[in-house]
């Protein structure tokens, strides 16, 4: 099997889970990948201080989105402090395979535009760790 | 270096000459075009995870021959010491090597040495005539007109300036063949607000050849500035600037199989003489006391500081070994090369390149999309064969935006590679739709 493009990545790439668009919703951000031409956007719509729903929308590689796609399923009910807190870690370890120096942003980037929307400031940096 | 004429014996022959049992004469001249010159190439002798490395990225740089690499080891080695300073011998040596090279560079393209200026690279150029002729010369009811098809580096610059002289920018539109419109142009120079045209000679997207000469000869009639980017043009096909007519063109070493770090500038004598510097310091001078200072001549007075003279000399042998190819049977090689991918690349199911379809009208450059699976993707599954090709919007997100899509693949050949690295390219892309299910 293949290290990076196992079945359950491309299977969230080909289906991604909770994708579209929410109106109304509370919270948005858009994030780019300057590299490939990526976008990743998000709506959130918050009840009692955390994400009661939540939507990704744009286009990208199959790491950033079926990185998305799984953060997704975490991030439903989750504190909005706790995504305050969250983590390059967080993402990568939930994604599951071995993410190279250039992929790190893609799967970076639907965590990043979370975070964006939640704290209103889009500078987390997805570089180099 | 080697050029073989002898037939190389390929798995899959190039479409239309072997192919074809009534041309002999065509498969000879075919033949006679043909270059075998890999082994110049030490880079090329590398594996990875065992596999022979095939590079086709190098629209984004070029691979080095021997003779450039050494050439720079020996400078280093040998004749290093400031330019235009010591009067010792070794300094003397230096100033040759660093002039001898501008004078091959512009000889290689049929222009002066002395309006052939080194920058760091196509970019830096561009800012040149952005800030010190754009500054002089573009105010605000003026309008400062480029392409849909440029490189960031050919828009970004025009905007800065049209925004900070309340200039207006505009685009020449690309049309579904990937192509401008001269027609356009001419409406565009009517309107008589045009005070420079910036436009590239090869789109590194799309591929497209513009009609650079066509252009210049209605820019200079509507009585505007011309500004060519060169970068993916000057390596791969015969460039004579005597013939082109453009005000400025600009170009980088490390496309052109030369170091990075050196670009160059051709400018026409009585605009260079007239504009007042861009960068200011060192060497750029003629004389300076406390309350001012005067210019050195040309083309020093756009050269501050110290210059890249070792990427000078590398770039000065890299036009050395080009013109000892010939810059016409690097064109007729590459162009069999791209036609021969053209051909393939329609075997991979879902795929779709841009810009025009025949090989005749492009440089040495494929873009393309592969429906189910995104362009970092191809890229990284093309790398597990070895293959190495680019992804993303190659610093042309406004064409991208036009063109309706996210990111291309690229693959882009030059004077070392071979049909075998096409054929390799097709196999790594076949493998890589199995990984998708595709």
């Amino acid at each position: 099997m293949d290290d990076l493009y196992r079945d359950y990545i491309l299977d969230h790439y080909k289906r991604p889970r909770n994708f579209g668009e929410l109106d109304p919703h509370d919270m948005e951000a858009l994030e780019h990948n300057p590299l490939c031409g990526d976008e990743l956007g998000v709506h959130i719509r918050v009840k009692d201080g955390k994400i009661e729903d939540l939507r990704f929308h744009g286009h990208g590689c199959a790491i950033s989105q079926a990185s998305a796609s799984i953060a997704s399923e975490e991030l439903m009910g989750m504190e909005l402090e706790e995504v305050g807190k969250l983590n390059a870690d967080w993402a990568i370890d939930l994604l599951g395979i071995p993410v190279s120096a250039t992929r790190r942003k893609c799967a970076l980037l639907g965590l990043k535009a979370v975070k964006g929307a939640v704290t209103g400031d889009n500078s987390w940096p997805v570089g180099p760790a | 270096m080697v050029v073989d004429t002898k037939n190389i014996h390929t798995p899959h022959p190039p479409t239309g000459l072997a192919d074809n049992p009534g041309s002999d004469r065509v498969v000879r001249s075919a033949d006679a075009q043909r270059l075998d010159v890999r082994s110049d190439f030490p880079i090329l002798a590398r594996e990875f995870d065992g596999l022979p490395l095939v590079y086709l990225d190098s629209g984004a740089t070029a691979q080095k021959p021997k003779t450039v690499i050494d050439a720079v080891s020996k400078y280093m080695s040998e004749r290093n010491a400031n330019v235009h300073r010591g009067v010792y011998a070794l300094a003397q040596e230096s100033d040759a090597a660093y002039d001898g090279a501008r004078k091959k560079v512009a000889a290689f393209v049929g222009w002066e040495p002395r309006t052939t200026i080194f920058t760091k690279n196509v970019t830096e150029a561009i800012n040149l005539v952005a800030y010190a002729w754009g500054r002089a010369n573009v105010g605000p009811s003026d309008v400062v007109l480029t392409t849909q098809m440029e490189h960031h580096a050919n828009i970004v610059p025009w905007q800065v300036l049209c925004k900070e002289r309340g200039a207006q920018l505009r685009y020449l539109e690309v049309d579904e063949r990937g192509e401008l419109s001269l027609e356009q142009l001419d409406q565009e120079l009517a309107k008589g607000d045009v005070k420079l045209v910036a436009f590239t000679h090869v789109s590194n997207v799309l591929g497209t050849i513009v009609p650079v000469a066509e252009m210049t000869a209605r820019i200079r009639a509507a009585g505007a500035i011309s500004l060519v980017d060169g970068a993916q043009a000057i390596p791969h096909m015969p460039v004579d600037l005597s013939k082109l007519g453009a005000d400025f063109y600009a170009w980088t070493g490390h496309k052109a199989l030369g170091p990075t770090g050196i670009g160059v500038l051709h400018g026409r004598t009585e605009i260079l003489g007239e504009m007042q510097p861009f960068l200011t310091g060192g060497d750029m001078i003629a004389s300076v006391d406390f309350d001012g200072a005067t210019w050195n001549e040309l083309p020093y007075k756009f050269e501050a500081g110290t210059p890249p003279i070792a990427e000078a000399v590398g770039l000065g042998a890299a036009v050395d070994y080009l013109v000892e190819l010939g810059m016409e049977r690097v064109r007729a090689h590459e162009r069999e090369l791209t036609g021969y991918m053209l051909d393939r690349l329609q075997e991979v199911p879902g795929l779709r390149f841009v810009g025009p379809p025949e090989a005749e009208n492009r440089g040495g450059l494929v873009s393309f999309t592969i429906k189910g699976m995104h362009a970092h993707d191809i890229a990284e599954l093309t790398s597990r064969g070895g293959v190495c090709i680019r992804a993303g919007h190659h610093c042309a997100q406004p064409l991208m935006r036009c063109l309706g899509i996210g990111a291309t693949a690229r693959a882009s050949v030059g004077v070392y590679n071979e049909a075998s690295d096409v054929d390799a390219l097709i196999d790594a892309l076949q493998a890589g739709l199995k990984v998708f299910g595709l």
